[in-house]
């Protein structure tokens, strides 16, 4: 039994193999970017304008007040990162309505490589935002011994996020592939509704995940107390 | 032989059986907690809800992981893949 779509190979030239992952990802790419530069060809502020720049606006600025609401001051310079983690895991998701698509995030390779960028994004944020020293003090608070905690909590925080995703995209591909060689017409349906709605709730655990991990390198600084 | 086979079989149910027990409970546990606090300040329910899906998808990434261990067991077994190399090679 298939589990991930590595193993549907489409062409191979010795290590170097091309599968169904990497072909469902430039796919996602391409309807995404594609379709961003063709909604955004024509922008405008009047009252008439194209439910596509609708919807555009409807994502952005929603996206933009989660990454407010979560703490970060800023959220313009955190949403191309955040907002682009958020679209990619859900349209990853969204498209299994289409058949013969498997969501490439049903493999560890691409949630793997979603958490390492989080993983290289928050200190690069934290050195944005605190200098490279001051991100570095964050590691030793409250005190010196929790050094080694912290850098442990670093690498297991990337670990959970990516076997999050991976076990959660699986196992809605996994449960309908079952179902399907059991009753092939109604259970199947269900699941794939039911992979819809946690497709979009892993996409969005994942966004808001990576945000409150960059808010806590960069707001190491005592919040300013509002007088009573 | 056998013996592989029998421990992947009996490990991969009994992983399932208990990672979706504690989970589920405590998964019980946030819901009512919220709802809870969703009855005394209805006002807050943006918030209120925002980290209760988020609180319920950290503790569902528990049973994730027991899942995935019990998958591996049955559908990518190492031991057992070994086990078929040599059997074929015989």
């Amino acid at each position: 039994m298939r589990l991930t779509p590595d193993q549907l190979i489409f062409w191979q030239y010795g290590p170097v193999n091309l599968n169904a992952t990497i072909v469902f990802t430039w796919a996602i790419m391409f309807v995404l970017i594609v379709g961003s530069k063709l909604i955004t060809r024509r922008l405008t502020t009047d009252h008439q304008r194209s439910r596509w720049q609708n919807l555009l606006e409807i994502l952005v600025t929603g996206i933009e007040k989660q990454i407010g609401e979560v703490g970060l001051r800023n959220p313009r310079t955190y949403l191309p990162f955040l907002g682009t983690l958020f679209l990619f895991v859900a349209t990853a998701s969204l498209f299994t309505v289409i058949p013969g698509y498997e969501p490439p995030t049903g493999s560890l390779s691409t949630t793997a490589a979603l958490a390492l960028c989080v993983l290289v994004a928050v200190p690069l944020f934290g050195i944005l935002d605190q200098g490279l020293v001051g991100y570095l003090k964050s590691y030793i608070e409250p005190t010196v011994i929790m050094l080694p905690f912290n850098i442990i909590s670093e690498v297991s925080r990337t670990l959970a996020l990516a076997v999050r995703l991976f076990g959660n995209m699986m196992s809605g591909a996994m449960i309908i592939g079952i179902l399907l060689t059991i009753t092939p017409l109604l259970f199947p349906i269900v699941m794939t509704l039911l992979g819809l709605l946690t497709g979009m709730v892993q996409a969005y655990i994942f966004f808001i995940l990576a945000a409150v991990y960059i808010a806590a390198a960069t707001q190491t600084k005592e919040p300013k107390t509002e007088p009573i | 032989m056998t013996i592989i086979a029998v421990a992947s079989i009996v490990t991969a149910g009994i992983t399932t059986g208990f990672g979706t027990m504690g989970p589920a409970l405590a998964e019980g546990r946030a819901v009512g907690t919220a709802l809870t606090s969703l009855a005394q300040q209805p006002d807050a329910s943006a918030t209120i809800t925002r980290t209760l899906f988020v609180g319920l998808a950290m503790i569902e990434s528990t049973a994730i992981y027991c899942f995935v261990v019990s998958m591996i067991l049955i559908f990518a077994n190492p031991f057992w893949n070994h086990v078929i190399t040599a059997v074929v090679e015989k």
